[in-house]
This record gives structure tokens, C-alpha cells and sequence, in this order.
């Protein structure tokens, strides 16, 4: 190819690259998602030793204890919280590293419109779960997590990677499978948070990241 | 390339190849990014726009200036709380130059394969 045509050929390459940075935030990194997962993980962990000791109360008692359910509750939501904020904190970490790498900004239009996107479902979503929360409705704790999740990440793809998309649709696959399978929530739950934040992650390193 | 040259430059190139569409407009590079950038957004604010293509105010004014008087962008005054706020948007014709100015420089590279 002569010089004039590998002009033409990197002008192109820029309108296509202002394009795709002025549309969609683009510095969401992989280890994001892997870091999100781990959390998701360790939290599945702390809750399932919560349950432990319910259940062996409530066998020992032949009923059902109020108390005990109040108890519990507050302890799962204590861990849910900290899941969210130690998610949130290193999620964020590993994508602003990213941006700062690409000497991209993190906090720019793109950055904006996602947030905002992503935000929509997701307050929603939470406000809807702290509802049922309040009137012990657990049953449908997990599932409706992963759905709402589900469908901010869908949302959230048409202002960042399109690959967010299947993420999203494999997270509300998995919470209305769940819907059928009441009783197994946390490990409902812990697949979707977890492993496939995991595996989506790495995949996503392993496609943008590993070179640069 | 600069100026002048880069004009005698593809005039030339459009007496070798004769392709229509291509743009005497956007062969800035400021300009092509603001079309860009116009193109996949709805509307865009100077201040998003200058972060966007990283060039100072001035640069900016004049560039867009520039698309404006060629009808291709259309430029709409407004105020967020005391400070103004100017978004711009592409027009149809803009919209269109462009299009005809990417698909001329695909023809282009096309052309020699």
C-alpha cells in the first residue's frame, strides 16, 4: 500500500475511533468485572455461614422463632451492603486505572451517560428489593436481584462495550431459572454475581486488555 | 501536509481517481472530528466537544464557526442555571457531505487493492 492510501486509511481509522469514544464509555476494564466477582464470592460465603446457625435454632426448636428470622436479616443485609460498596470501590478502581493508562478521561460524557443508564434500572431495582426486604419477602430476593441487574446491564450496553449485553441477558436468564428453584437463591445468586462476573471479565481482559 | 498542499494534494488526487463526494471542508482534522463526534451524538455541548478533541477554545470556535456558515451543523443557545450552554447537532446536509466523504475515501482505498 503507498503513502497516500495509508493516509486515507488512517483517516478513516480516526473518524472511526472519535466516534466510538464520543458514543460509548469504553475504558470499562476486565478486572473490573473479575474484582466485582471475588467480592460477589466472599459475600456468598459470609451469608451462607449465616444460615447455619438459623437453621440449627430453628431445628432445635421445631418452629418457627421471629426473632431469630429479624436477627438474621439484618445480618444479611449488613453483608449485602458490604458487598455492594467493596464491589463498587474495586470495580471502580480497576477501571479508572484503565482510563488513566489510555491517558483517556474517566469522567467524561460517555462516563456520564453510563452511569445515568446503568443508574435508572438499578435504583429501581434496589428500592424495589428494599420493599420486599421490608415485608419478609425473601422468596424472590435472589431472582429479582439478578433480573433488575440483568436489565441495567442490558441498558447500560448501548453507552459502553456491547459485550455488557450478554452479561446482562445471561444474569436475567439465571434469575427467572431461579424463580422456579425458591430455596436456592444464594447460590443463584452467587453464580450470577459471582461467576459470571468472573468469567465475563476475564473474557473481556483477554479480548481488550492482554496486549496493552 | 499542510494548507495548501494538502488541497493541491487532493485536487490532484481527484484528477487521478475521479471520485466525487470528497470534501475540501473536511480535510481539517478539527473538523473531521467534529463531524465525528456529531454524527453518533444527538447533540453535544462545546465544553463535552473541546474535552472531546482536546483543542482550545479558540481552535474550536473557528472550526465550528467554519461548519456552521457551510450549513452543517446547526448551533442552539441555551443557559444551565447562569452559564450559557451552547449544544451544536449536524444538519441534513452535514450529514450527508460526511457520508459522501467517508464513502468517497473507502472508495479510495478500495480502489487500489
Amino acid at each position: 500500500m503507498n503513502e497516500q492510501n495509508q493516509q486515507t486509511l488512517d483517516t478513516l481509522q480516526d473518524i472511526k475511533r472519535m466516534m466510538e469514544r464520543s458514543s460509548r464509555f469504553i475504558s470499562l476494564s476486565g478486572l473490573s468485572g473479575i474484582a466485582a466477582g471475588i467480592c460477589a464470592l466472599v459475600g456468598a460465603w459470609f451469608a451462607r455461614k449465616e444460615f447455619e446457625p438459623y437453621y440449627n435454632n430453628f431445628n432445635a426448636r421445631g418452629d418457627y422463632a421471629g426473632d431469630d428470622f429479624q436477627a438474621l436479616k439484618l445480618r444479611l443485609l449488613i453483608i449485602a451492603l458490604a458487598v455492594l460498596s467493596a464491589a463498587l470501590v474495586s470495580a471502580f478502581y480497576f477501571t479508572w486505572r484503565k482510563a488513566r493508562h489510555n491517558k483517556l478521561p474517566v469522567w467524561d460524557l460517555t462516563a456520564k451517560r453510563l452511569t445515568i443508564n446503568m443508574l435508572i434500572p438499578l435504583v429501581t431495582g434496589g428500592l424495589f428489593l428494599l420493599a420486599m426486604y421490608q415485608y419478609n419477602e425473601w422468596r424472590f430476593l435472589a431472582p429479582a436481584c439478578l433480573v433488575f441487574y440483568g436489565l441495567a446491564l442490558v441498558n447500560a450496553s448501548k453507552y459502553t462495550l456491547t459485550d455488557v449485553k450478554y452479561l446482562g441477558l445471561l444474569q436475567i436468564l439465571l434469575g427467572l431459572i431461579n424463580t422456579q428453584f425458591v430455596g436456592y437463591g444464594l447460590y443463584f445468586w452467587a453464580a450470577g454475581f459471582g461467576v459470571l462476573h468472573i468469567i465475563y471479565g476475564f473474557v473481556m481482559w483477554w479480548k481488550y486488555e492482554r496486549n496493552g | 501536509m499542510k494548507g495548501t498542499a494538502k488541497v493541491n494534494y487532493i485536487k490532484k488526487l481527484e484528477l487521478k481517481n475521479p471520485i466525487t463526494g470528497l470534501n475540501k471542508i473536511f480535510d481539517n482534522r478539527i473538523r473531521l472530528g467534529i463531524m465525528s463526534v456529531l454524527m453518533v451524538n444527538e447533540e453535544i455541548n462545546f465544553n463535552d466537544l473541546k474535552e472531546m478533541l482536546e483543542v482550545t477554545d479558540g481552535n474550536l470556535a473557528t472550526h465550528l464557526l467554519n461548519l456552521e456558515e457551510n450549513g452543517f451543523l446547526k448551533v442552539k443557545k441555551g443557559f444551565v442555571g447562569k452559564k450559557t450552554n451552547t449544544t451544536y447537532s449536524v444538519t441534513r446536509a452535514g450529514e450527508k457531505a460526511f457520508a459522501d466523504h467517508i464513502a468517497a475515501l473507502e472508495n479510495m482505498i478500495k480502489g487500489v487493492k
